[in-house]
């Protein structure tokens, strides 16, 4: 049969000039209007009182320590939930054993837990109305209301990141290097460290920055377990709500607009490790795993 | 089968089975328990008393309407973003994952700002007789923020895999596009939209930060589910606390197999080499 090579081709579906003029117009409006106006309004809002009371807002002691408070929970809970992640991406992938799924399954809770019900859980684990609450209070040990609490809760609400972004790679990638290396005499850390972490390592960074930022902005898991305490146990996130409601509104703007540079820097972070094939989309019906794709891809 | 000749299984498998027992089981345990230790008849009062149904009302209205309009603008999105190029596309793009990257109570606070009486859009609004903040359709609009992304990044990549023959061959066989739409690519779509929206909405039926701020938070109107627990727990009343808690974790457990489930439905019907 002969097809003529020269018959133009119809513009495919949807490509219509003024279908496509149309449809680009209303998202392009709405992204306008529901995502950049916020991140828009939040600058303006912080200096919307001047430079000095922004200034003044970001030095404030009670600031300062929200900030520091915040890092400490990211430097403890991100390296934790990263060492988590490469273990639980090497035991799940390299090897076979019974109840997998389930593990991916569990693994996958807290992404779908609201951080309001994770609070909750910790203190009936360590509050005083908790299982092990009256033993730790009559060791003197502290974990609600305290720091602990706060990166237990952080911890709780990011423990699938870094793990989500291994397993599906890992999975795809095999064990034969791994296999290889190991039959060649090379040690089980020599073998991660020197085969495995260098075809991951992209992947393992966008896991620990998206962690990262969700640490730094949890808001719902650590007011429960947080007990607000100004100067004590305030993270940013919960400072800006205590100014918010102190009628300190150029106060809590300049306070989010730190935590709003932080989230744009997450997000170059991540289009940048994309571009080394990092947290590459894959449809749902191509990823290997069913259970450790399903949840969102970024967050 | 293959002898596993790869060392490690125990130190790591040991590690995971440690920490996801310890920072997640446990406290979920804790939590199963509390409520279950209520007994049937206190715990039945408690999740269904009027002030906790009117907050599951307006939390899952709020949440189906933002799952609805993130259906629609998230498929639209994500049709732009694969199909058309225009100058700036990969900042919209880049721009999708906003609402995952940025903080829950910053999102709360700027929208709050945007739509309160005299902010940018709330003046405007509030001239069409529409009041947004602290109201209803507030809750709808910080939800809609937050589980934007879901829907847009699940079905983007199966966007990006369709097979360009397919709608040749229903263009060639004289299919409008329209019908082409509606009987090729939405089929294809369906799996992946359906996964997209039950994590929408199960983000949209958990969320607090974002909400809070630009809820009235009035009992019986303006109070969802999330607030309510949070509210008991101000009272010391930690029995209710942890029966409302129940409910929405075992909502969010609902949400999760059924997510799972349509996911391997999709597998199923989609093939692949």
């Amino acid at each position: 049969m002969s097809t003529p090579a020269t018959r133009r081709k119809p513009p495919r579906v949807g490509d219509q000039p003024l279908f496509r003029r149309l449809l680009i117009g209303i998202v392009l409006v709405l992204v306008a209007f529901l995502i950049l106006a916020p991140l828009i309004i939040i600058g303006v809002e912080a200096f919307a009182k001047g430079w000095q009371v922004y200034r003044d807002t970001i030095t404030h002691p009670d600031t300062r320590h929200a900030i520091m408070l915040t890092v400490l929970a990211a430097l403890v809970a991100v390296p934790v939930n990263t060492a988590f992640g490469i273990a639980a991406a090497w035991a799940i992938t390299k090897f076979d054993f019974r109840g997998k799924r389930f593990l991916l399954v569990v693994i996958e809770i807290p992404f779908s837990v609201s951080p309001i019900v994770a609070g909750v859980a910790y203190l009936f684990v360590y509050g005083l109305q908790g299982v092990f609450g009256p033993m730790l209070d009559e060791y003197g040990i502290k974990i609600l209301f305290a720091i602990p609490g706060i990166i237990l809760a952080s911890m709780f609400v990011t423990a699938p990141f870094v793990a989500r972004e291994l397993i599906p790679l890992m999975q795809a990638q095999g064990r034969d290097l791994e296999e290889a290396a190991t039959s060649l005499g090379a040690s089980g850390w020599r073998t991660f460290f020197s085969v495995t972490l260098p075809n991951i390592k992209w992947a393992l960074l966008y896991g620990v920055v998206l962690c990262n930022a969700r640490v730094m902005g949890e808001f719902g898991a650590v007011s429960v377990v947080s007990g607000n305490i100004r100067g004590q146990t305030n993270t940013l996130p919960l400072h800006i709500e205590l100014l918010y409601h102190d009628y300190q509104a150029a106060g809590a703007f300049a306070s989010a607009s730190i935590l709003a540079l932080i989230a744009v820097f997450t997000i170059i972070a991540k289009v940048a490790l994309e571009r080394q094939g990092a947290g590459r989309v894959h449809s749902p019906a191509t990823r290997p795993s069913l259970v450790a794709n399903t949840a969102e891809k970024t967050s | 089968m293959r002898r596993n000749v790869l060392p490690g299984l125990p130190l790591s498998l040991g590690v995971t089975l440690f920490y996801v027992g310890l920072i997640v089981v446990l406290p979920l345990a804790a939590l199963v328990f509390k409520a279950a230790s209520l007994g049937p008849e206190d715990y039945w009062r408690i999740v269904s008393s009027s002030r906790a149904l009117a907050s599951y009302r307006v939390t899952v209205l709020s949440a189906l309407g933002a799952t609805v309009f993130n259906l629609f603008f998230g498929l639209a999105l994500a049709w732009v973003l694969t199909r058309y190029r225009f100058p700036g596309w990969r900042i919209v793009d880049a721009m999708v994952d906003l609402p995952f990257a940025l903080p829950t109570a910053v999102a709360g606070i700027a929208l709050t700002a945007l739509f309160t009486t005299n902010g940018w859009f709330g003046s405007i609004l509030g001239e069409l007789g529409i009041k947004v903040a602290y109201t209803p359709l507030g809750i709808m609009i910080a939800m809609c923020f937050t589980s934007l992304p879901f829907i847009v990044r699940t079905v983007q990549p199966v966007l990006e895999d369709l097979d360009p023959a397919l709608e040749e061959a229903a263009q060639s066989l004289g299919g409008s596009d329209w019908a082409i739409f509606r009987k090729v690519i939405l089929p294809l779509l369906t799996p992946a939209l359906l996964a997209g929206v039950s994590l929408s909405f199960a983000r949209a039926l958990g969320e607090f930060g974002a909400i809070i701020f630009i809820a009235g938070n009035q009992p019986m109107s303006t109070e969802i589910t999330a607030l309510l627990i949070f509210i008991r727990l101000e009272e010391y009343d930690y029995q209710a606390a942890a029966a409302i808690a129940s409910v929405l974790l075992l909502t969010a457990f609902f949400m999760l197999a059924l997510t799972n489930w349509m996911q391997s439905r999709a597998l199923r019907y989609t093939v692949r080499g």
